[in-house]
Formats: structure tokens, sequence, C-alpha cells
């Protein structure tokens, strides 16, 4: 692994391995367990639990999973124990999170579609990563995300699809946040496996995300760019 | 009941099913996301000139707009009230449009719900709405049952226990697009064999990732089939793309002609298509096995050796390792 990860002690380096594959094996009171004992034995912060523990987890059951060796009731019970170990980690991120809010994130699964698994990832690691983010679940129509952008005052807006005949659905969406006099409020986020960067670029979202951490990376950087065009616009 | 399936059986070496309907909607208009089939009571011409070019292409059986319609999937669509009503539609036009000779398969897709214990859907919760929309199929006239394009084995169980409520005969097929298997992990060879235990005798292979893929997965079919099986096949036309604001698929009318030899090549009795194909697509797969069989047939894929298992292997021996570790040093 890293560097960083090289440099822990040996036996935080033993129980974050153990998480992983306690992961991998969808063991969810094995890793409520070990996340206990990393915050609570050795000091690790949520963020270095997320990190070394649940996400490089997440990582090899996706891989796996990507390569046709695991399936998908084995990712569900990874996913299961993932959600359960982010229980434990909730209450404590608002602590650690420091002065500044990332910023607000609403997500959903768009209309007609189901699909929750890769958007819950997605949410649970922009938590993580100190963002607050109101998840809307599945089958959102354009009218629940725009009152949710509202009711929220909400930075980001991301959306999931992961079949062929929903994602069409994203840019309907888009053009409602227009009309709405929304869009430039907003930053749009869109993920998802059938998706591409051309499709986003279409329909005019700002970024696609390939996966979870590619979506932090877009939140964080588009938030910047977003806060910076804020203070210049007030300096105006 | 006679039934027809066994009858057209007795009667044709090969029987050809249609192409796709959900995506010949979309084309048709069908963009805003809302349920396709309300378009039996709201757009019936548009419905019924759908299955009209399956008949003209020389489909010997049609499948009724009924995929998503059980009271889970139409629930999305604030339409779980309407099941039977909108099976009754779909069937009714099909019955129409086929006429007495053709056939017509009542489609029963998944609930896209998880079964127990993976989700909170029982196999009774889920037999339940399976009979409730089997009987708007039958009410409509259906011949039999298709239960299609399903990933999970405990599903199916309930799909046909529903399905049997009806008496009509029933035919199976599961989506093998993870890597060969099923999404749940079930490979063609779990399905044909577990699904003949199930009593079922049309058993095959739909959607999925095109010809390709589905070859290999009615090739490993065909060896595991115990006798009696017939296979079926029901292709998707290449993979979808996103091109010029439209989705549309790459399988042209000729690969599915190729394809449509290729299943007969390997025994397979049913043949037919699924999304991205249209009338032209089924009328050149008409032609291709009214003429001769392949004089030859040369697997289109790389014949497999045993699964590849590498990542597995080598995590559980690092954990075995480490946990042995663990418990000397305890
Ligand atoms: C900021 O916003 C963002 C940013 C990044 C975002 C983002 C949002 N969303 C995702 N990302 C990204 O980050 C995530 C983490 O790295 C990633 O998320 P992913 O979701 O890509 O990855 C997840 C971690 C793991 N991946 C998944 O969870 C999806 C896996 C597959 C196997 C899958 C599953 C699990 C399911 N399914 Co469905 N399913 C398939 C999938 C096939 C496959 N191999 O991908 C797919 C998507 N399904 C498909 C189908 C057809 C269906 N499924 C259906 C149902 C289901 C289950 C219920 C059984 C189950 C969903 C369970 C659940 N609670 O989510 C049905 C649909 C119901 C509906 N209306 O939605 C049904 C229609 C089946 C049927 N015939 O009825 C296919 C779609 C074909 C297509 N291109 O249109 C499919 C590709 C399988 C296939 N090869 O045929 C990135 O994409």
């Amino acid at each position: 692994m890293s560097d960083e990860f090289d440099a822990l002690p040996a036996e935080l380096q033993e129980l974050y391995l153990n998480m992983q594959d306690d992961l991998y094996d969808g063991l969810k009171d094995e890793v409520v367990e070990g996340t206990v004992r990393a915050l609570e034995e050795f000091g690790q912060t949520p963020a270095q639990i997320l990190q070394y523990g649940l996400v490089a987890g997440m990582d090899i059951v996706g891989a796996d999973f990507r390569d046709g060796i695991l399936f998908v009731p084995e990712v569900l019970m990874a996913a299961k124990a993932m959600k359960a170990a982010m229980e434990v980690l909730r209450p404590l991120l608002t602590d650690y999170k420091g002065v500044e809010k990332q910023g607000t994130v609403v997500i959903g699964t768009v209309k007609g579609d189901i699909h929750d698994i890769g958007k819950n990832l997605v949410a649970m690691m922009l938590e993580g990563a100190g963002f607050e983010v109101i998840n809307l679940g599945i089958n959102v129509d354009a009218d629940a995300f725009i009152q949710a952008i509202r009711e929220h005052d909400a930075d980001i807006l991301g959306m999931s699809a992961l079949l062929t005949t929903t994602m069409p659905y994203m840019r309907t969406v888009i053009n409602r946040l227009i009309e709405e006099g929304l869009r430039d409020q907003v930053i749009v986020l869109v993920g998802g496996a059938p998706l591409t960067e051309a499709f986003a670029e279409d329909i005019g979202a700002d970024r696609y995300c390939r996966d979870a951490a590619v979506a932090v990376e877009a939140a964080k950087a588009l938030m910047q760019i977003k806060k910076e065009a804020r203070r210049v616009k007030s300096m105006a | 009941m006679t039934d027809r399936l066994l009858e057209l059986l007795e009667r044709k070496p090969i029987v050809m099913g249609d192409g796709a309907m959900g995506t010949m909607l979309q084309r048709a208009g069908l963009t805003d996301g809302s349920a396709p089939e309300l378009w039996n009571v709201t757009h019936p011409e548009v419905v019924r000139a759908i299955y009209q070019g399956y008949v003209d292409a020389g489909s010997d059986f049609i499948t009724t707009n009924s995929f998503g319609g059980n009271r889970f999937r139409l629930k999305l669509h604030h339409l779980q009230d309407r099941v039977f009503e909108l099976n009754r539609a779909a069937a009714a036009l099909a019955r129409e449009v086929a006429g007495p000779d053709r056939l017509v398969a009542g489609s029963v897709g998944p609930t896209g719900e998880l079964l127990e214990p993976l989700g909170p859907l029982t196999q009774a919760e889920a037999a339940e709405a399976f009979a409730e929309q089997a009987a708007g199929l039958a009410a409509g006239g259906v011949d039999f049952i298709l239960i299609e394009t399903m990933s999970s084995l405990e599903e199916v169980q309930a799909a046909l226990a529903g399905a049997r409520t009806t008496g009509l005969p029933v035919a199976v097929t599961m989506t093998f697009d993870t890597n060969y298997r099923t999404m749940m992990g079930v490979t063609p060879a779990q399905a044909v064999q577990t699904l003949h235990r199930w009593g079922v005798t049309v058993i095959g292979a739909n959607c999925g990732n095109g010809p390709k893929e589905i070859e290999r997965v009615m090739w490993e079919m065909a060896q595991a089939k115990p006798e009696g099986v017939v296979l079926m096949a029901q292709s998707n036309a290449g993979l979808p793309r996103w091109q010029q604001g439209e989705i549309s698929y790459d399988g042209t009318p000729p690969v599915m002609a190729e394809y449509a030899q290729r299943m007969r090549a390997l025994g397979v009795r049913v043949i037919g298509a699924c999304c991205g194909s249209t009338p032209a697509h089924l009328a050149a797969m008409r032609a291709a096995l009214d003429g001769p069989p392949l004089a030859e047939y040369h697997p289109a894929f790389e014949v497999p050796e045993t699964a590849a298992k590498g990542a597995t292997a080598e995590r559980r021996a690092r954990r075995a390792a480490q946990r042995s570790g663990r418990e000397e040093g305890e």
C-alpha cells in the first residue's frame, strides 16, 4: 500500500488489513469491532479509518466484482458491513471536520432507477470527507431534487443512474434546474456505470465521476473554485 | 389445457421469437422514463404496430409489452393498482395481432427487488406478485408465460410458482452478463440443471452484452443440459452506445443473422432477440434460419478453462497466515 500506510505501527496495519478482509467477507460485526478498536485503542480519526480500512477494503471488493470473481450478493454484504461501520463514525465526523464545513450535497438515484449501492458509497465517502450529505434515495424525480436543493441550500447535486434507459433523465433534471434558475447555484456531478465523459458533457453536467474517489476529488475541487468565485464576487 | 408451446416445438425444428419492445417504444417516443406498460392503454396503436412488425418479420411468437408489469416495478410509476389491467391489455393487443396461428408469450421480468436474505422481499410476497401479473396475462389470452432476464434463482422460483397458478406452460431465460454468470453469480450449467429439476422444459438466456457473450453461455448450457431440455436464446443486438444524443445498439441485421445461425449450430431451438433489435433484425434472422444451416461451426469465443480465482486465493492465503499467526500468539 501507500508509504503513509507503511509508516503506521505494525499492529495497526494488521488491524486495518483484517478490517479489509472482514469487509470483503461481509462480516458486519467484525468490521464494526475493528472500527471501534481503531478509534479507541489507536486513536485513529474517522478519515483515517475510512481511508485505510473501509475504503481500501471496498476497493478490493470493487476490483474483484469488476473481474467477475465476486458477484452481487457478496458486494451487498460488504456494503452492509461498511454501512454499519459508518453508523459508528458518523456522529464523530462533525467533531473532526475542523472549522470549515466543505459544503452541502444533495444526492440521489434518478427516476425509474433503483440501483443504490454505488450512490450510497459515494454518499458515505463524501460524508467522510466533511460534506453534509442529503441522500434522497432511489427513484428520485426532478421535483424532489429541486425541492431538496432549495430546502438545504445545496452547493452540489449528485445524480446516479445505472441503466441506459434512466440516464437520459439526468438531462431532464438539469433542464429543470435551468428553468428554475438554480443551475448556477449548484455544481452538478453525475456517475454510474453506463455513463461516459461525453455523455456528461452532452447533458451539461459539470463533471462525470468514474468512482467514489473521483467524486470526492471533484466535489472538493469544484467547491474550491466556487468559494473562490463567491469571494471575488463579494469583494466586487 | 393444450400446451401450445410444446405443440409448436413438435411441429417446428426451430422456433423464432421476436425482438425488442422497450427500445422500440423509446424510438417511438417513450423518453420521459414513464412505464412502458402504460402505453398498452394510452398508445395501443404504437404497441400494436410493434407487434405487427415482428409478425411481418416472420416471428413464430410475439412477446407482450409487460416486462416490468409486476406491482413492484409499476410502483415506481404509482401504477401498482393497475397490474391486472395493464397486463391484460398487453396480452389482448398481442392476441389480436398474432391471430390464431402465431403464439403469444406473456413477458414476466424481475421485480427489481432483492429477495431474502439479501433484501426485504419474501418468496411468498414475490410469488403473489407474479401470480397477480400472470393472471392478467392469462386473461388477455397468452399461450405461455415467458419468465425472462432473471438473475436470481430464488426469484425464478417465486416467478414459477406465480406463473403456474394460471396452468399455462412456462419458459425461463436468465441473463448471464457478469463474466458469463448472472449478476447473482449463477452459471449457465447451474441454471439449466436447476430449472430442469423444477420442471421447466424450455430454458435459456436473454439480454446481456451481445451475441458473442450469449454464444459462450449457450455453449455452456448445451454441454450441461439434461435430456429433454429445449434451449432458447434471445440476444441483445450488440451493445448500447451513446451517440448524437441518442442510445443505439451496434449489432446490425447481418450480425444478428449470423448469431441465429450460430445458435442453431449449438442446438438451440428457440431463437429470438432482445434490446436494440428491430423487425429488420428479425427479418434477417428469419431469412438465415429459412436457409441452410452453417456447414461448419467454430466457436466465436475462446473455449474457457476453469475460471481464474487468483485475487481471492491470494487474499485468503494471506488472511489464513495472519489468522494462524494471531492464534499462535494468543
Ligand atoms: C456524485 O454522483 C455520483 C458520483 C459517482 C457515482 C454515482 C453518483 N453513482 C455511481 N458512481 C460511481 O461511484 C460508485 C462507487 O465507485 C460506482 O457505482 P456503481 O454503481 O457503478 O458500482 C457499485 C459500487 C457496484 N455496482 C452495482 O451495485 C451495480 C451492479 C449490478 C450487478 C446490478 C445490481 C447490483 C442490481 N440490479 Co441491475 N445491476 C447492474 C450491475 C451490473 C454491473 N456489473 O455493474 C446493471 C446496472 N443492472 C442492469 C439491469 C438491466 C437491471 N438491474 C436491475 C436490478 C438490480 C438489483 C435490484 C438486483 C441490484 C441493485 C441492488 C441495489 N440496491 O442497488 C433491474 C432494474 C431495476 C430498476 N428499475 O432500476 C434490471 C433492469 C434488471 C431487469 N432486467 O429487470 C443492467 C443495466 C443495463 C443497461 N446498460 O441499461 C446492468 C449493467 C447489468 C447488466 N450487465 O445487464 C460508480 O459508478
